[in-house]
């Protein structure tokens, strides 16, 4: 889908819920709705089809600004938590409070705090892009002036201002996805949430779009994102919460995952010298878990080697020994998911 | 309600530039009217011949006058006449006429006229009397042709009166006179008035006819626009936006059936002009056809709406859709005259809706606005029965 999106597929600076002046007035209303700073408290969440349980008591809170990452493969019930979240799918069990307030698929008000973009495009082929906007935003309560002043801020926001009055099917695949991704913006939401927005997109619209929830997570908005790609979880959220087979079976700041299953940093050199006198020179130092020798360098195991790199390779200079190259592994979310499910996240 | 109708107007927006719409509501009915009246018209012009029986309870000079009348359509070979006793002989030929004039049995009678006893007495004293013609299923011309017989004797004797005041205006009577005749003539009513039971059995000339079946066939391609959008909604990925946003989910069920309507109402309005102005179809008093349009496009609206509600893909919704449009509209009549048919045939059509909006129209050929309403209520019964059960089955259709 992606694959056609050229250098005007580029996503430039979204807009942002601090913009006051542009906020829409019902949106202040509901600022006072919140709930213990929590944007999104979900707790329980269970979705049972058929024989499959496809979501089983998954829960997650959202403060404003943070942006919260739901990391799993595909089918592991990313998709189906954030439809019962947004109040599209009815759950078997569990509760949803956004703003503080209750939501079930049948609300209204709640539903007003929440900007959705499905993984999968949704616009209407046969309108025009100031068209979709327009609709969507009548939706949402907005009308008269500041209902045309905001679809021409989003407009100009993803870059197709000049082509607003064609119908979207004339679109290239980017600029589909950045409509796609306008419209849930729209009325500027407490909470957004992006289910897997880069799946099928070209590299260079990728980055855009993830440059983009960076900045509307600095500017306040609460994100819940769902990927399978480790790295645009470890990029962008600032929480992660690891699923599989329907159930959260890790969460917490990538640090705090990494430490939850007991994974260091692994530093390798390669070097000349005395590798042996390297290695008793370094194996009291109390950062430094496991060293060892092999043929044209060294070996270590160490504990957060980004504060403690400098300190040793100090030791291991003071040791003459000559240093010809150095590479830190940090363990990653994808050590973390293989560690607690035994499989990779794109198995 | 606003959500509603702001995705009805995006829907009719999106209508508007696919043209679908255009060509299922109104292109393609109006070419295959065009077509069928063509081609069928000549035929059926070339048929006529007409059986009706005669009951004369009065036997005075008024019922003999009449029955005379009816004895210069033998001589004109259009039509054989027959006496029979009593009322209910009359009504028994009358009733078998459909299945008689299909061929399968001796031939019964189109029409019957009634000719009440006392009859000749109440029109010489002027106290008016009445005649009443019966007509049978399936023989609309036929019973027309009697029907147009028996009201042209009425305004016969009607000129009678009519002779009086004229005399008055020649200035042979004094005014005084003339005063007095013109009010004994204001009072006096009309001698004879034509009852007409046959309404509900009549049916439409056949521009009229092929107009009006092409015409309900095609609304429920065009209706089927609107209902079968929450499937549209599901492939396009929308629905699941629309089920995210701050409105009730049954305005999106409420804003797709506002689609329905208006697309019905729409195509269906412009056909009727257009069939008028450009075939000559007499669809017959605006308000009759008004009501029994809105009452067509409501069944068909339920109809789908079941079809919306139970298909789990879009191609299979289509399938459905044109699968049970075809038969409803072969049994209901659309291409040719049930009636024609007539037996079990006749009783099956009335199963559909197309059978009712083509009997409303053909009742509504009597002039009367309330003839139309036994076809309007059934096709309104027709909507809340497909459309409950539709109803009850929506919530599966309105998923992301």
């Amino acid at each position: 889908m992606g694959g056609d999106a050229g250098q005007d597929d580029v996503l430039t600076v979204l807009p942002g819920i601090n913009d006051d002046n542009a906020r829409h007035t019902c949106r202040e209303d509901d600022m006072s709705g919140a709930h213990n700073g929590q944007v999104l408290e979900c707790r329980g969440l269970r979705k049972v089809f058929g024989d499959l349980v496809a979501v089983d008591d998954v829960g997650f809170e959202i403060a404003e600004g943070e942006t919260y990452g739901l990391l799993g493969p595909n089918g592991a019930g990313k998709t189906t938590s954030i439809s019962m979240v947004c109040g599209l799918l009815e759950r078997d069990a569990g509760e949803v409070f956004v703003d503080g307030d209750a939501l079930t698929t049948r609300s209204v008000a709640p539903k007003r705090s929440i900007g959705y973009v499905p993984q999968e495009l949704a616009i209407y082929p046969d309108l025009t892009a100031r068209e979709n906007l327009t609709f969507f935003a009548r939706l949402y309560g907005l009308s008269g002036g500041e209902l045309k002043a905001r679809v021409d801020e989003v407009l100009t926001v993803i870059g197709l201002s000049d082509r607003a009055n064609d119908t979207t099917d004339e679109f290239s695949g980017g600029m589909k996805r950045r409509l796609n991704i306008g419209i849930g913006l729209l009325h500027k939401p407490h909470l957004l949430v992006l289910d897997e927005p880069t799946v099928g997109v070209d590299p260079q619209s990728r980055n855009a779009i993830l440059e983009s929830v960076e900045q509307l997570s600095t500017q306040g908005m609460a994100v819940l994102y769902t990927t399978h790609y480790m790295e645009e979880a470890e990029r962008l959220c600032d929480r992660v919460g690891i699923i599989d087979h329907g159930k959260i079976v890790a969460e917490g700041t990538r640090r705090e995952l990494v430490e939850l299953v007991g994974q260091k940093d692994r530093v390798r050199l390669l070097a000349s010298g005395d590798l042996e006198g390297a290695v008793n020179a370094t194996r009291d130092l109390d950062y430094v878990l496991e060293v060892a020798a092999r043929e044209g360098g060294l070996d270590f195991i160490v504990e957060c080697a980004a504060d403690n790199l400098t300190a040793l390779l100090g030791r291991l200079s003071s040791a003459e020994l000559a240093i010809t190259s150095v590479d830190v592994d940090e363990p990653n979310l994808e050590a973390v998911f293989l560690h607690l499910t035994g499989r990779a996240l794109r198995d | 309600m606003r959500a509603a109708l702001l995705i009805a107007r995006k829907d009719l927006l999106e209508r508007v530039r696919d043209k679908s719409a255009f060509l299922y509501g109104i292109v393609a009915p109006l070419a295959l009217a065009f077509i069928f009246s063509f081609v069928f018209n000549p035929i059926q012009e070339s048929t006529f011949s007409a059986e009706y029986v005669i009951v004369d309870e009065d036997g005075g000079p008024i019922a003999q006058a009449f029955a005379e009348s009816l004895y210069g359509l033998e001589d004109a070979d259009v039509a054989t006449v027959r006496r029979v006793d009593s009322v209910e002989e009359a009504e028994q030929q009358v009733e078998t006429g459909s299945d008689a004039f299909a061929g399968d049995e001796e031939a019964q009678a189109h029409a019957a006229f009634i000719l009440p006893a006392g009859l000749s007495d109440s029109v010489l004293s002027g106290r008016g009397g009445r005649i009443t013609v019966i007509g049978a299923a399936g023989s609309d011309l036929a019973a027309q042709v009697a029907y147009s017989v028996a009201d042209g004797f009425a305004a016969e004797l009607g000129a009678v009166e009519l002779a009086v005041q004229t005399v008055a205006h020649s200035g042979q009577l004094d005014p005084a006179t003339v005063g007095g005749l013109a009010q004994q003539a204001a009072a006096t009513e009309n001698p004879v008035t034509v009852e007409d039971v046959s309404a509900q059995t009549k049916q439409l000339d056949q521009t009229t006819y092929m107009a009006a079946g092409m015409s309900v066939f095609f609304l429920f391609f065009t209706v089927s626009f609107g209902v079968s959008g929450l499937i549209e909604e599901r492939r396009l990925g929308t629905m699941s936006r629309l089920l995210a946003a701050p409105i009730g989910y049954r305005s999106i069920i409420i804003g797709k059936a506002l689609t329905s309507f208006a697309l019905g109402v729409i195509s269906m309005g412009i056909l009727v002009v257009a069939t008028t102005l450009l075939l000559g179809a007499e669809w017959g008093n605006p308000i009759g056809v008004a009501l029994l349009v809105v009452a067509g496009v409501f069944a068909a609206m339920g109809v789908l709406a079941v079809v919306a509600a139970t298909a789990k893909t879009p191609d299979q919704a289509g399938s459905f859709q044109a699968i049970i449009s075809l038969v409803l509209a072969f049994l209901g009549g659309t291409f040719f005259s049930i009636a024609q048919v007539g037996g079990i045939m006749e009783t099956i059509s009335l199963l559909t809706p197309h059978a009712w909006f083509l009997r409303g129209l053909g009742d509504l050929q009597g002039g009367q606005v309330t003839a139309v309403l036994p076809a309007v209520g059934a096709l309104l019964a027709f909507g809340l029965v497909t459309g409950g059960v539709a109803w009850f089955f929506l919530d599966r259709a309105v998923r992301p």
